[in-house]
């Protein structure tokens, strides 16, 4: 069992497409939760949305800065659309509704035709929409594989990996300057309670509409460097259903709800640790230290998620403030 | 407190406006800061609040009091926003509230506290109080994201935090998240941000509950000097010695309506008040049962 190889793989998922793509989306989930305290269990919805309304858009032809926008525009209409019933609700309706609505929207992707309309010339149904990524692979700067020292990356990756990394810090340094605003400090308010603020003259309902479409926005703009990676977008659970959004709220937790870096550190170590559990127990195999009678190859797959489950739990009992998080925070009676 | 002795002087000449005034459930008042018609809020089958007129008089401290049930907390979330009655319309400050949310209530300068006291723990005690300030430039995304634009605005208020912080002795907790603050300190907390937003009116539900003698005389001298700067200031309380101590009107609710109004002397001989709190059935001949219980009181 080659431990070089394996620490270079994990290394490598560190940095790779996966942990750019989930830190993108992780930094919207972490707007929601973190900071203004709205429960979205939908977030693979805004990824989605984002991620087909960039493919749709490309296929036809529309130039890529244009396809991106369309993409964030839908998303930010799905944003409005989930939160204006709810918003002014108590926190339980936006979990409900949001976890429905990305179901929704995933399996309207997913339809042949929907009232009579074809939409499978649009969607591609349930094979989705492959090879649309062109423009973006055609703006690639690298003429090969790209290796440094530490990580090593295929052509069409390390393009990838370059745009979605420059995003994620773009969007930490957009997410740093509006959290240390005012605006930032009311989002913190209404997370904290909803009514003191609102007796303070703070519009709570619009505030709260304004960070669901912010943190959309960035679960589009992750969905967006999932498929542009992959260069094929489909309406699986497992590419753009609950797994995902769950996936997603692992990393945030992981990092630490409400800090900065904290979903950005959370997506690496996530995507690091599931290849690094994975890479090791196909070892213990192929070893014959863990036998063919007890795990299969095929079941590999499925234990490094127990793993994972089994790490969150532990996590959760002894570091319950993720990674960035202030243990002193927690220790507060929030209410 | 010694500062106190002054202040007596004060309280007779903020209720000499109201010396005319008739003591009835009502009864109109010289210079109304709130007036509210026909509010009624039914809950079901139960009307929790009815209230047929009622006014409010600038610069004096109105105490709200009642058995527990009258509807003085739903009044005030009616008041505020908070709440939506099925009929009545008010106004403050000559300005028509009844559609108005919470936030826009308070932006007009009627900011209220609540009876659980809402810190917001994990913002800090400065956070919490820089929170209150109204009219923010940086409020807005993306103004906010130029700190050029609300620097200057924000030391300003910084500034102004520090002051109310010093007054309400909490600039020790300055930096201290408000979760960690007791409970007395986080009703001084909650007074001193809801001055932030500089209210003409300051509704105060229950600022005494929950906090030790001591701290009281100090929330109370905090209450007066409210009005002495020229805000009107209605509050919900308890206790007697408390509504004895600082109010110069008093208002008494039971279930849901307006029973009496009049200065505490007047309220404490008032024989509906009475009834109110203690029951009809004293007029009644005592059987030896209830003998017992007056005997304990």
């Amino acid at each position: 069992m080659d431990w070089g190889s394996i620490l270079a793989e994990t290394v490598n998922k560190f940095f790779g497409v996966q942990a750019a793509y989930f830190a993108l989306a992780a930094i919207g989930l972490n707007i929601h939760f973190g900071y203004t305290g709205l429960l979205n269990f939908g977030h693979a919805g805004f990824m989605a949305i984002g991620a087909y309304g960039l493919a749709i858009s490309l296929q036809n032809g529309v130039p890529l800065l244009l396809a991106v926008l369309i993409g964030l525009l839908a998303a930010t209409a799905f944003a409005l659309l989930l939160g204006a019933p709810t918003l002014r609700l108590r926190a339980d309706y936006l979990a409900i509704v949001t976890i429905a609505a990305a179901e929704i929207a995933r399996i309207l992707f997913r339809a042949t035709e929907i009232a009579g309309f074809n939409t499978r010339e649009y969607t591609g149904g349930s094979t989705g929409i492959n090879g649309f990524a062109d423009p973006f692979k055609d703006l690639n700067p690298y003429t090969g594989s790209v290796d440094l020292w530490f990580v090593s990356f295929s052509r069409n990756d390390a393009w990838t990996v370059t745009v979605g990394w420059a995003l994620v810090l773009l969007s930490v340094l957009f997410v740093h300057l509006a959290m240390r605003s005012p605006w930032g400090r009311v989002l913190k308010a209404v997370r904290e309670d909803e009514d003191a603020a609102r007796a303070l003259g703070k519009n709570a309902y619009s505030i709260k509409m304004q960070s669901l479409v912010l943190g959309g926005l960035f679960g589009a703009l992750g969905g967006m460097i999932f498929v542009l990676g992959q260069s094929s977008v489909q309406p699986t659970p497992q590419d753009l259903g609950a797994p995902k959004t769950f996936f997603i709220w692992v990393a945030v937790i992981l990092g630490g709800t409400g800090k900065l870096w904290g979903p950005v550190i959370g997506s690496m170590i996530f995507s690091a640790l599931l290849q690094f559990t994975d890479l090791t127990l196909r070892g213990f195999q192929e070893e014959g230290i863990i036998p063919t009678w007890f795990m299969d190859g095929v079941q590999v797959g499925q234990v490094r998620f127990i793993l994972m489950g089994l790490g969150l739990m532990l996590l959760m009992a002894f570091r319950p403030q993720g990674i960035f998080g202030d243990k002193r925070e927690l220790a507060l009676d929030v209410r | 407190m010694s500062a106190d002795t002054p202040t007596d002087t004060v309280t007779s000449t903020a209720a000499d406006v109201l010396t005319d005034v008739q003591q009835v459930p009502g009864s109109p008042k010289p210079d109304p800061m709130l007036t509210a018609d026909g509010i009624i809020r039914r809950f079901g089958g139960l009307t929790a609040v009815d209230v047929r007129h009622l006014e409010i008089q600038r610069g004096v401290i109105t105490a709200l009091i009642g058995p527990n049930g009258a509807g003085k907390t739903t009044f005030f979330n009616l008041m505020t926003g908070f709440d939506t009655p099925d009929e009545g319309t008010w106004n403050f400050d000559g300005v028509a509230m009844g559609k108005l949310p919470a936030h826009q209530v308070a932006r007009n300068g009627m900011v209220r506290t609540f009876q659980l006291t809402k810190a917001l723990s994990r913002l800090s005690v400065i956070e919490n109080m820089k929170l209150g300030a109204g009219h923010q430039k940086g409020e807005n995304l993306f103004r906010g994201l130029v700190k050029p634009i609300w620097g200057a605005q924000e030391r300003e208020i910084e500034a102004r935090a520090d002051a109310l912080l010093d007054r309400f002795k909490l600039a020790h907790m300055r930096e201290e998240f408000a979760g960690t603050l007791s409970g007395g300190q986080r009703k001084l907390l909650e007074m001193a941000r809801a001055l932030m937003t500089d209210p003409s009116l300051i509704m105060l539900d229950e600022p005494m509950a929950g906090v030790n003698p001591a701290l009281t005389q100090s929330l109370l001298g905090h209450v007066k000097s409210l009005r002495d700067e020229g805000r009107t200031v209605v509050f919900v309380e308890h206790d007697m010695d408390v509504v004895r101590d600082i109010s110069d009107w008093v208002v008494v609710m039971a279930e849901g309506s307006i029973i009496a109004e009049g200065p505490h002397e007047a309220i404490g001989a008032n024989q509906t008040v009475i009834d109110a709190y203690l029951g009809t059935s004293h007029d009644a001949p005592l059987d030896l049962g209830e003998i017992d219980v007056e005997g304990a009181s």
